[in-house]
């Protein structure tokens, strides 16, 4: 919405506005038989899964489609209080960062991890714009497995996309900033042209454990990035970012970064650089991150800081980048299932340009350059472009694909979807969004082979679509049908933060492999309970380590004495129910953390440090039997001089001996 | 007279299956209303008191209505559950096999122990005290591994929920597993 609000001014201004702002009335929208086919009858399931970034939550909700059932929002670079997520032991570890604990970010796009250029289900990738990182999602377990930091780039929004095989997610830097040592990044903000840089790094993720590593980063020229797609089919190999401000501003951007008639394109030579980076044409710089990790074994997170990344200087290895001039401005950076164009969404231009992947490696080998950038070759428009989409409407952004070669692009200032044929580059249909439109998203939209069937829309402004509740209202999501031949509004659903880009995979390519819950024999965790006879108290100084069980409907210990004033006390909770839905929960009077929410066959540990004397509830949270109310237990806490020995209640079975 | 308030509940239930979505639903919240609507149901909780934790009459009365489980399931015996023909390996008279009697005791202190004493007393679930004489080999077979199933359709398990009223856990055991624990309840 930051990027794009003011254009719906200045294109009030400069443009004829030929479709008008004003959506039509949103009750003629809807067909008669919409409601039939987003309904699905209680106790049965979606037909897919829809990931949607939280925006500045910094979370990712997963929804069902056609129905728009929210199941699950999962925590990944936000704390959360529910399960707990960022406040036990276990991982606060998770959102670690070279500026220490990072309980926030606005999380933007959400790629799926491929085979072969389609979505295989098994990982989901988000990135963290403010404090740079990508989280990995475990697609068996829907948890944040790992986080990824980002040294050298300063708002991390052309990111996470892709290449085919998931060989690399990207990340390009949103911001050029000055890098290097302390006195090279200490310098006044109106050297921007002399001192400020871009970078892109190609991050791999780990296929046997799912664990991170940036294997390359590629220098670039001082301006912004912005979005990005990994090329596909022929133009694999390639990753191609949209690039604005171009010319180098650093204040007022809003008017001084939109005085070039064209931007840029970038097209990195991503194999190319992967060679380069294998036969150690890269340098070592500074480029200290995270990367932490949650084994599933332990039930722990581990963080990992590493001082260095490699770079690969665009200055020095002269085929890595190209630039091909986009008009105005582009945002979206898209390429169709095939491979063979690249669509950038100028989104102050009244145009949308298609790019021929093709052309491109023709005009490079020709050297059809118009001149160079920074260095980097500047192709010829004329010799890189398939056509353009003419008069598609006004602000385009973003752009998915069907599976019959049509293509869909998000209209953000018109506030509609365009419908519009790859190849002829014809409009076929437009349809109004509600309102103001940012992303938008097909099954397998970005991919070698679209799902289709439906489109869904992210719209900036909702405004009166649904009950009002203040001044702050839902975000909203809107269905489509695009089976026809003109696209259908099927519903209306709300969303959580302000969602940017998502995915949506069929049910089937994740629901079976689930977990259920962790076997308790394979739970590794130094401070598991695997019995209730074990369970038990350990002092080690002032360190107090309860070993506690829990089960339907009882915790042991569930009468600990002898904790003193100026103890840390931690609860290791293990739950040793070993069926599905099964949670327990486990809270404290006092304890400024958030509650433990333990998954059946996990254990986690909440930390607390009594403030005051006294005899201390504890109880499970999460209802789980009709004597749910009575798991409870007591601590009991006397003043740091006492002599009450250290002594817990444990192994139930012989209560009643 | 236990029976006669959970049934007309439990009647609301659809059939059992153990690939059947209801089943989550089943295993948590929803039962759980349902079980405490059967609580409140009864007449006298003094009388469950008694019948839970009462370890003198019970072992008497029970034999009784474990045959007549017995007789129940081999009428009709439930798709997927074990017939005592099915016990693998079957039971030996007047044989232990201590290796899976070490296994079964190192099962119940991870997946059992929690719920249930090696004495007669009741802790969540009843003692396992001399259980072998009170329950068929098959019945406790089926009680570990489908226990859900169990609950919704065996009488006598259905009266040991209105006594105890927490679900039995299903902690997910394999055959052989479950086979090894009731190898260490025969030494009980």
């Amino acid at each position: 919405m930051t990027t794009v609000l003011p254009l719906l001014l200045a294109a009030g201004i400069t443009m004829p506005l030929v479709q008008g702002c004003k959506p039509t009335n949103t009750k003629t929208a809807v067909t008669g038989d919409a409601a039939s086919k987003v309904f699905v009858p209680p106790g049965q399931y979606d037909e897919f899964y829809n990931f949607v970034s939280g925006g500045f939550s910094g979370q990712m909700s997963v929804y069902g489609l056609p129905s728009g059932r929210m199941f699950r929002n999962i925590p990944v670079f936000a704390v959360d209080p529910e399960s707990g997520y960022g406040y036990s032991e276990e991982t606060k570890p998770m959102l670690m960062t070279t500026h220490g604990f990072m309980p926030w970010d606005d999380s933007h796009h959400v790629e799926s991890s491929m085979t072969d250029g389609v979505p295989d289900g098994r990982w989901m990738f988000i990135n963290g714009n403010n404090t740079p990182r990508i989280a990995l999602i475990d697609l068996t377990t829907f948890r944040t497995k790992t986080i990824i930091e980002i040294p050298n780039s300063a708002g991390n929004h052309s990111s996470p996309f892709i290449t085919p095989n998931s060989e690399y997610v990207v990340a390009g830097t949103r911001f050029s900033i000055p890098m290097g040592t302390d006195a090279q990044r200490d310098v006044p903000i109106n050297t921007y042209k002399e001192n400020f840089k871009g970078t892109v790094s190609f991050i791999h993720p780990d296929p046997a454990t799912g664990k991170m590593n940036i294997a390359f980063q590629i220098t670039a020229p001082g301006i912004d990035f912005d979005l990005s797609h990994a090329g596909k089919g022929p133009s694999d190999g390639w990753f191609f970012f949209s690039t604005y401000n171009t010319e180098q501003a650093y204040k007022l951007l809003e008017v001084n970064a939109s005085q070039n008639d064209k931007d840029f394109i970038m097209a990195v030579n991503w194999k190319k650089a992967e060679q380069y980076a294998k036969e150690g044409k890269g340098k070592m710089v500074p480029g200290r991150h995270y990367m932490n990790h949650y084994d599933e074994g332990t039930h722990t997170a581990t963080s990992e800081v590493i001082e260095q990344v490699m770079q690969l200087d665009h200055k020095e290895l002269k085929d890595l980048l190209y630039f091909m001039p986009c008009p105005k401005s582009p945002h979206g950076c898209d390429v169709d299932p095939t491979g063979q164009y690249i669509v950038g969404s100028g989104k102050l231009a009244a145009l949308i340009p298609v790019f021929s992947f093709d052309k491109m490696i023709k005009a490079i080998e020709n050297k059809d350059y118009e001149g160079e950038f920074d260095g980097i070759p500047v192709l010829k428009y004329e010799s890189v472009l398939h056509g353009e989409v003419k008069k598609p409407g006004l602000g385009p952004l973003h752009t998915e694909f069907d599976n019959n070669g049509n293509a869909y692009s998000s209209m953000f200032v018109s506030s509609e979807i365009v419908k519009w044929n790859v190849q002829s580059l014809e409009v076929l249909d437009r349809v109004p969004t509600y309102y103001s439109i940012g992303h938008l998203c097909v099954p397998g939209g970005d991919s070698r082979q679209p799902w289709g069937k439906y489109v869904i829309a992210y719209n900036k402004i909702t405004k009166d679509r649904y009950l009002p509740t203040g001044p702050e209202l839902c975000q909203s999501a809107q269905l489509f049908s695009i089976d026809g031949p003109k696209m259908e509004l099927l519903a209306d659903y709300p969303s959580i933060g302000e969602p940017h880009y998502a995915q949506a995979v069929p049910a089937s390519l994740i629901k079976d492999k689930s977990v259920k819950f962790f076997k308790i024999e394979e739970n590794n965790h130094p401070y598991v309970t695997k019995s209730e006879k074990d369970a038990r108290v350990v002092r080690e100084g002032n360190k107090v380590h309860v070993y506690m069980t829990c089960i339907r409907s009882h915790f042991a210990p569930d009468n600990i004495e002898g904790i003193k004033m100026g103890d840390e006390v931690y609860f290791h909770v293990t739950n040793l129910e070993q069926d599905w839905d099964v949670p327990h929960g486990f809270a404290v009077k006092g304890a400024a953390t958030a509650e433990l929410l333990i998954m059946p066959g996990e254990t986690q540990t909440l930390k607390w440090v009594p403030t005051s004397v006294g005899v201390k509830p504890f109880y499970c949270t999460d209802f789980c039997s009709a004597l749910h109310q009575e798991m409870q237990g007591y601590a009991r806490v006397s003043p740091a001089n006492s002599n009450v020995p250290l002594s817990a209640n444990t192994k139930a079975a012989d209560a009643g001996l | 007279m236990g029976l006669i308030c959970v049934s007309p509940t439990l009647a609301a239930v659809p059939n059992f299956e153990p690939e059947n979505k209801e089943k989550q639903m089943l295993t948590k919240k929803a039962t759980v209303y349902r079980n405490m609507a059967a609580g409140i149901g009864l007449a006298s909780m003094m009388a469950l008191v008694a019948a839970c934790g009462g370890s003198g009459s019970a072992p008497a009365e029970k034999p009784a209505t474990a045959n007549e489980a017995a007789k129940t399931e081999a009428a009709t015996p439930l798709p997927g559950m074990i017939t005592a023909d099915q016990i693998v390996p079957p039971l030996e008279e007047g044989k232990i096999d201590q290796a899976m009697v070490s296994k079964g005791k190192e099962i119940y202190e991870v997946k059992c122990l929690s719920c249930h004493s090696l004495g007669t007393n009741r802790v969540v679930g009843p003692g396992w005290e001399g259980i072998m004489k009170q329950r068929t080999p098959e019945w406790i077979m089926n009680m570990i591994l489908h226990t859900d199933a169990m609950l919704e359709t065996d009488p006598e398990a259905q009266a040991m929920l209105e006594e105890c009223l927490v679900r039995m856990p299903n902690q997910n055991l394999t055959n052989e597993e479950a086979r090894d624990v009731l190898e260490f309840m025969r030494t009980l």
